[in-house]
């Protein structure tokens, strides 16, 4: 599948589990401007709830979030 | 609390745009969520969870404070918090599947704390001292608990840095304006 969004940053937390995704994709969208985009892939399984979490109470917009082939990949816009 | 014509009395005589930013910044300075841990234990496995709930709250943009009492002073103890145990006995569910008697012969932590620490490795989860590098990069605060700094004779100087200390009502006055509130 293909997606018509461009990362402003890719990070890749495939084999980590709870907490490092959420840890580390909080530093990385602190490096970034409001409206970049983060681009997050994950294989933890807890990611796929674990995300939608994370953007709710951050402020910051889930813009996608794909499953494919056991990765998770997020598309988070900075606020 | 203010009745409706009173804001429409107030929107009357402050700037629109003004009162629509007071507005914006009165609800963003209550929006910031408190969570408020207790950790009691100073095992290796449950050291992890108030870390890992910590590191989580407070990469989620919410403020986090731990008070670290009885045993859960061990984290915060610089000769312990790298050496922490987790012990078979009496935990049908050890890392080491073996009869809990065997638990009780010498080296059994000792190898239930190896295999856990394999365990956990494997799976590339943060160390204890890693964990507590990222909470204080998130500026947790953490408590230490005086009464139990007296009683296990732990000095300031053996906790790592960047630890406030104080009692129950430090801890109480900090939950109290907490939303989250869990004691491990």
């Amino acid at each position: 599948m293909t997606i018509n969004i461009s990362a402003t940053l890719v990070l890749d937390t495939s084999g980590e589990y709870c907490p490092m995704p959420v840890v580390k994709a909080k530093l990385a969208i602190d490096s970034l401007s409001p409206g970049d985009v983060l681009e997050v892939i994950a294989t933890d399984p807890g990611s796929w709830s674990d995300f939608p979490g994370w953007a709710n109470t951050t402020g910051n917009k889930l813009l996608e979030a794909i499953e494919e082939d056991g990765k998770f990949v997020f598309y988070l816009e900075k606020a | 609390m203010t009745t409706a014509a009173e804001r429409a009395n107030l929107s009357s005589v402050i700037d629109p745009e003004v009162f629509q930013r007071l507005h914006l910044e009165a609800h963003k300075a209550t929006d910031i969520k408190r969570v408020a841990l207790v950790a009691s234990k100073g095992t290796l496995d449950m050291a992890y969870p108030p870390l890992i709930l910590a590191t989580t709250a407070a990469a989620m943009g919410m403020e986090v404070g731990i008070f670290f009492t009885f045993y859960g002073l061990d984290i915060l103890n610089k000769k312990k918090l790298s050496s922490l145990k987790v012990s078979p006995i009496a935990n049908p569910a050890a890392p080491m599947p073996v009869p809990n008697i065997l638990g009780m012969i010498p080296g059994g932590t000792w190898a239930a704390t190896f295999v856990m620490k394999r365990m956990m490795s494997a799976q590339r989860m943060p160390t204890v001292p890693q964990l507590l590098d990222t909470c204080k990069q998130f500026d947790v605060k953490l408590i230490g608990c005086t009464t139990t700094m007296a009683v296990m004779g732990v000095s300031r100087e053996d906790l790592i840095d960047g630890v406030d200390l104080g009692g129950a009502a430090t801890f109480l006055e900090y939950a109290a304006k907490a939303q989250v509130t869990l004691f491990v």
